[in-house]
């Protein structure tokens, strides 16, 4: 077994209406920051998991992220793998 | 034949639905803890408000998971009525019992107030009391009820004659309106206002009582 760390973001999709994100943008642009066109606001959930090897580890992550972390309907995700030595 | 009033960590409308069938309408109700699986002597469950396991993740995410769930798929397909309510919503839709998910309102409040809503379809059993186009009062109370959906999805919707209420003036920014929704077969709703909360005229309508009788077939 190999110990693998994962860092998955999930995102709203894109045609899916942010209000937080939107909150926040007007909060940044009265803060005076310049050129901001785009603020979303996602989810980023760290994890650690044993797996035989790197493509077993990401069958179980996409297995995670499609069923619980993610919902399909509205989000998208995507991760980061690294083995931990 | 009973109501089954499922209680998930968090729920917090379940006495107020138990208050509604059995204390007003009559009719036997109990409470049904959500690592329980036996289901058969109930006629129709109702999935009640709340924030069932802290909402944690998203509204609905974590109670999809919970034994009395497994069961209520095979009692959905059996024909059994389901009803969910704000957070009982969400979580049919993230059962995928019904299409679509709650996102957060486009105003970022959480809305408590009573509002008017529109009967837009009178195919299932659940509006059979009120006319088609008719007006209704139902008290909302949610954070995150703005139906979102693909337009193949509303499309089908709509198709099927699915979209069973819809708000009168939008309060959350709910794609096309929509309230309530209905699968196919009709035996399952999912509405975000509160029907259990509008059964005595006392406390502001009975338009939800008329709701809630349709639970158990006369």
């Amino acid at each position: 077994m190999s110990k693998f760390r994962a860092r998955i973001l999930v995102s709203l999709r894109p045609s899916v209406l942010d209000p937080a994100g939107e909150a926040t943008k007007t909060a940044a642009n009265q803060l005076g920051i310049k050129g901001l066109s785009k603020l979303r606001i996602g989810k980023s959930i760290d994890i650690d998991i044993d797996a035989l090897n790197e493509e077993e580890a990401k069958k179980q992550i996409e297995l995670l992220s499609d069923r619980l972390l993610a919902n399909p309907v509205i989000e998208d995700w995507s991760m980061e793998l690294l083995q931990v030595v | 034949m009973t109501i089954g009033i499922v209680v998930f960590p968090g729920s917090n409308c379940d006495r107020d639905v138990y208050w509604a069938t059995e204390g007003c309408l009559g009719m036997p109700s109990r409470f049904l803890w959500h690592e329980s699986t036996d289901l058969s002597d109930l006629e129709a469950i109702v999935l009640p408000g709340g924030f069932s396991y802290g909402d944690y993740l998203r509204c609905g995410a974590i109670a999809r998971f919970a034994p009395v769930l497994s069961s209520l798929i095979e009692f959905v397909n059996g024909g059994g009525k389901v009803l969910g309510i704000c957070n009982g919503f969400q979580i049919l839709t993230e059962l995928g019992i019904l299409p679509g998910a709650l996102t957060r309102n486009n105003n970022l409040h959480f809305i408590c107030d009573t509002v008017p809503l529109i009967v837009s379809s009178k195919r299932t059993e659940w509006f059979k009391s009120f006319e088609f186009g008719e007006r209704i009062l139902l008290p909302i109370a949610h954070g995150e009820g703005r139906f979102q959906c693909d337009p193949d999805v509303l499309k089908r919707l709509q198709d099927d004659d699915s979209i069973a209420i819809r708000y009168n003036e939008n309060p959350n920014g709910s794609i096309f309106d929509v309230a309530g929704i209905t699968n196919k077969k009709g035996n399952v709703l999912g509405m975000m206002p509160h029907p259990e909360r509008a059964c005595d005229n006392k406390i502001g309508g009975v338009d939800g009582k008329l709701i809630l009788q349709s639970l158990l077939s006369k």
